[in-house]
């Protein structure tokens, strides 16, 4: 785990690190995400030229390819203030890796060394969110935002201050989800086999809705749940606080 | 099938063996002890079938049961302060590992061990084979070790005629089987108590009660016997002292000290990690090992082993030797896989690993090392290039990493495990599209054309079309698939809509 350096008082400007993942395929996520950040008080850019963080190509054992494509992006972040990023598992790639796929200068590229996972920049800055929404929810810890980033208490100290919110914890909340990635289109039975064991962890806490910080964790519970005809509904934990915000952005 | 018995219809020597030609438990190809490693079916169908296998769902949970309480990285305080004198020792070892093995070797010359330093696998087990036929054994009662497995040593004993017998009651369960051991410390960890009962019975020839206290008193019985009639022994070793000489073997069954005493004759098996610096690192590694492979302070029986019998002693193996193998093992000194050497072999790694546990074990990675450990470990041992696709299976989740007593970065040498893969395979379809991928999304008018085209493919093509795509149609078995339609969609924000976006910002 590496310990990233930030500053304590609020940035003036955010930039977005959108994550491949969430600008393909979890429009919804992003859209939220912003209206947070927003409502926090900063303003947030997009940067244009961002791509990937090369998580598939590395964890598909193509690590020169990754790195290419992880300079790109940081290359698109540097000058950042502050940059937010709603995927746990991306945020754990850039401050885990950076520096094994491009030297030990990338920590200090502002992509690395001023990244924020959304729910640690949520936790930081966003007390004075007025937050409410009547729901029962139940939180799935990512793995790669648990372990490599050693992320476990912000998305529950952001969901704590959801007056009406009940959080009932599953039973092995941080078990993996069966995603990995390419892993899930590598062994797809496996995976589903997994998400199926989570889906029914979910299931025994009655929640509305299972949260996580992690697209694609959500986009593996969401596509299985949905092909097995459950009634299961995923929601990015940005959805969650930008639905409980009381003066909508 | 199964490795214990001797020539078809003769009943074997071993009386715990008897019956076994009644034993009809099926299991598939890939967990059978007689499992050519070399030969294993590819990892996708052997882990799609192992996830549809029945029974598989309650192997899951009673891992999970184990996992939660013991793998969930969560160390107590006193746990973590032994966690770093272990992984210390572990590495201190390795910075000198050569020099440890030479200082053991001496040692154990000096109490009258005869040590034979050995590298391949097959050499290993031909030493062994060796002293068994130049003493004309003909059954051997062995104690569990994964060392043995590893080397192939049973399957080869068997072919020179020697009767083989487990004496470890998991591992005894798994040799009736007929099944390799499917976890490091608890080799029938896949079976339920009724499948048990349904195998002893078997073997029985009648129904024997699902009771565990009868069942284990019949493994006990028979294998009692097999200690008194075996002319050889056979050991593992969780640590052998270098400066003391000392072979240090821990066991809740009681099992290593029968081996280990009443034949005359021992061989005591391990591969080169397994020496440690001092006999007094035992107060540190025992206790570590315990606590991560069983959540118990200690084992209920430590067999601290110490030569040959001397004149004056009544007891002990008048011969005694040891084989120190090492199997591709020395090779990754010096490399970022040395890291693996440290490995006590505790199967905490498994216990904490999701994808082992809806395996339903380590039998799907076709293998003598199932889990994280094994997907290290595997495809670096041997000389042969086999069984360099393991790390592939994994979802790496980290949560190995947090298991481990002696803290190896398991799920960074499963990454790198992967490059390696990859690095040896002639370039091809999957090399070139990941290069045309890094080209495309390096460049970021391509990526925004890629995501461009998802979104018109999105909105043209119907799911169910899509589904059908290669690659989309291994996400699409058994999940729909995502929508890419709003690729790229940037939704109007305060920022954004009041005065336009700042320079190269794409909103």
């Amino acid at each position: 785990m590496t310990v990233v350096s930030r500053p304590g008082t609020l940035p003036e400007r955010v930039a977005l690190f959108t994550t491949c993942l969430a600008d393909f395929a979890a429009p919804g996520p992003l859209a939220a995400t912003i209206a947070v950040l927003e409502a926090i008080g900063v303003e947030v850019v997009v940067p244009r030229d961002q791509t990937c963080c090369g998580q598939p190509a590395l964890n598909s054992g193509f690590p020169a390819q990754a790195g290419r494509v992880l300079a790109q992006t940081l290359d698109s972040l540097d000058g950042a203030e502050a940059v937010v990023t709603l995927a746990g598992s991306c945020a754990a790639m850039i401050v885990h890796h950076s520096t094994r796929l491009l030297g030990a200068e990338a920590a200090s590229r502002s992509g690395v060394r001023n990244l924020w996972e959304f729910t640690q920049f949520v936790a930081a800055f966003g007390e004075d969110l007025d937050l409410e929404l009547d729901a029962t929810v139940t939180y799935h810890d990512g793995c790669h935002m648990t372990r490599l980033l050693g992320e476990r208490t912000a998305p529950r100290t952001v969901l704590s201050r959801i007056r009406g919110l009940r959080l009932v914890e599953m039973p092995d909340s941080d078990t993996c989800c069966g995603f990995g990635g390419t892993f899930s289109a590598k062994f797809p039975e496996l995976s589903v086999a997994m998400a199926d064991v989570k889906l029914d962890n979910a299931a025994t806490a009655r929640a509305e809705y299972v949260v996580s910080a992690d697209p694609g964790c959500l986009m593996q519970l969401q596509t299985r749940a949905d092909a097995a005809g459950r009634s299961i509904r995923t929601r990015h934990i940005a959805e969650i606080v930008r639905d409980a915000m009381r003066t909508p952005a | 099938m199964s490795t214990g018995t001797t020539a078809k219809g003769e009943e074997p020597r071993s009386t715990a063996m008897r019956g076994v030609a009644r034993v009809t438990r099926g299991h598939p190809v890939w967990s059978g002890s007689d499992l050519d490693p070399g030969q294993r079916p590819a990892l996708r169908p052997m882990t799609a079938e192992a996830v549809a296998r029945e029974g598989v769902g309650h192997t899951r949970q009673r891992l999970e049961v184990l996992g939660r309480e013991r793998a969930s990285g969560n160390w107590l305080p006193w746990e973590s302060e032994l966690r770093d004198r272990g992984a210390a020792i572990r590495r201190e070892t390795l910075r000198d590992l050569d020099g440890y093995l030479s200082r053991l070797a001496a040692q154990l010359e000096s109490r009258g061990v005869i040590v034979h330093r050995v590298s391949s696998a097959a050499q290993a087990r031909e030493a062994v084979g060796r002293i068994a036929t130049d003493h004309g054994v003909t059954l051997v009662a062995k104690s569990k070790s994964m060392a043995t497995e590893e080397i192939g040593l049973t399957a080869h004993l068997t072919t020179l005629g020697i009767d083989v017998v487990e004496t470890d009651l998991g591992e005894y369960i798994a040799q009736v089987a007929g099944e390799r051991p499917s976890h490091i410390v608890g080799p029938a960890l896949h079976m339920s108590r009724q499948d048990v009962t349904d195998l002893f019975s078997q073997l029985n020839g009648d129904p024997l009660p699902p009771d565990p206290d009868v069942l284990a008193s019949y493994a006990r019985e028979r294998l009692r016997a097999d200690f008194k009639a075996a002319q050889m022994g056979i050991c593992g070793v969780n640590f052998a002292a270098a400066d003391t000489g000392t072979l240090v073997v821990v066991s809740n069954e009681g099992n290593v000290d029968m081996v280990a005493s009443q034949p005359d004759l021992l061989v005591a098996v391990m591969p080169v990690e397994k020496v440690i610096p001092r006999l007094a690192d035992i107060g540190t590694l025992v206790p570590l090992l315990c606590t991560a492979a069983n959540k118990e302070f200690t084992t209920a029986y430590q067999t601290l082993l110490s030569g040959a019998r001397r004149p004056g002693e009544i007891d002990g193996p008048a011969e005694f030797h040891c084989v120190i193998f090492d199997n591709g093992r020395t090779a990754l000194l010096g490399t970022p896989e040395e890291e693996i050497l440290a490995c006590i072999r505790c199967g905490n790694c498994q216990f904490s690993c999701p994808v082992f546990r809806t395996l339903g074990g380590g039998h799907a990675y076709g293998t003598t090392y199932g889990g994280p450990v094994g997907a290290v470990l595997s495809p670096l041992l041997g000389e042969a290039t086999r069984d360099r696709d393991l790390p592939f299976l994994c979802s790496l989740c980290g949560a190995c990493a947090d298991a481990c007593p002696v803290k190896i970065p398991l799920d960074d040498l499963l990454v790198a495990g992967r490059a390696t893969y990859e690095a040896e395979q002639p370039r091809g379809v999957e090399s070139f599209g990941w290069t045309l991928w890094s080209r495309f999304w390096s460049t970021p008018a391509l990526y925004r054309a890629t995501r461009s085209a998802a979104r018109i493919a999105g909105r043209l093509i119907p799911a169910g079309v899509l589904g059908r795509l290669p690659v989309v149609r291994l996400w699409a078995s058994g999940r729909t698939v995502p929508d890419v339609s709003h690729a790229g969609d940037r939704p109007r924000g305060r920022s954004g809509s009041s005065g336009g976006s700042p320079e190269g910002e794409d909103r």
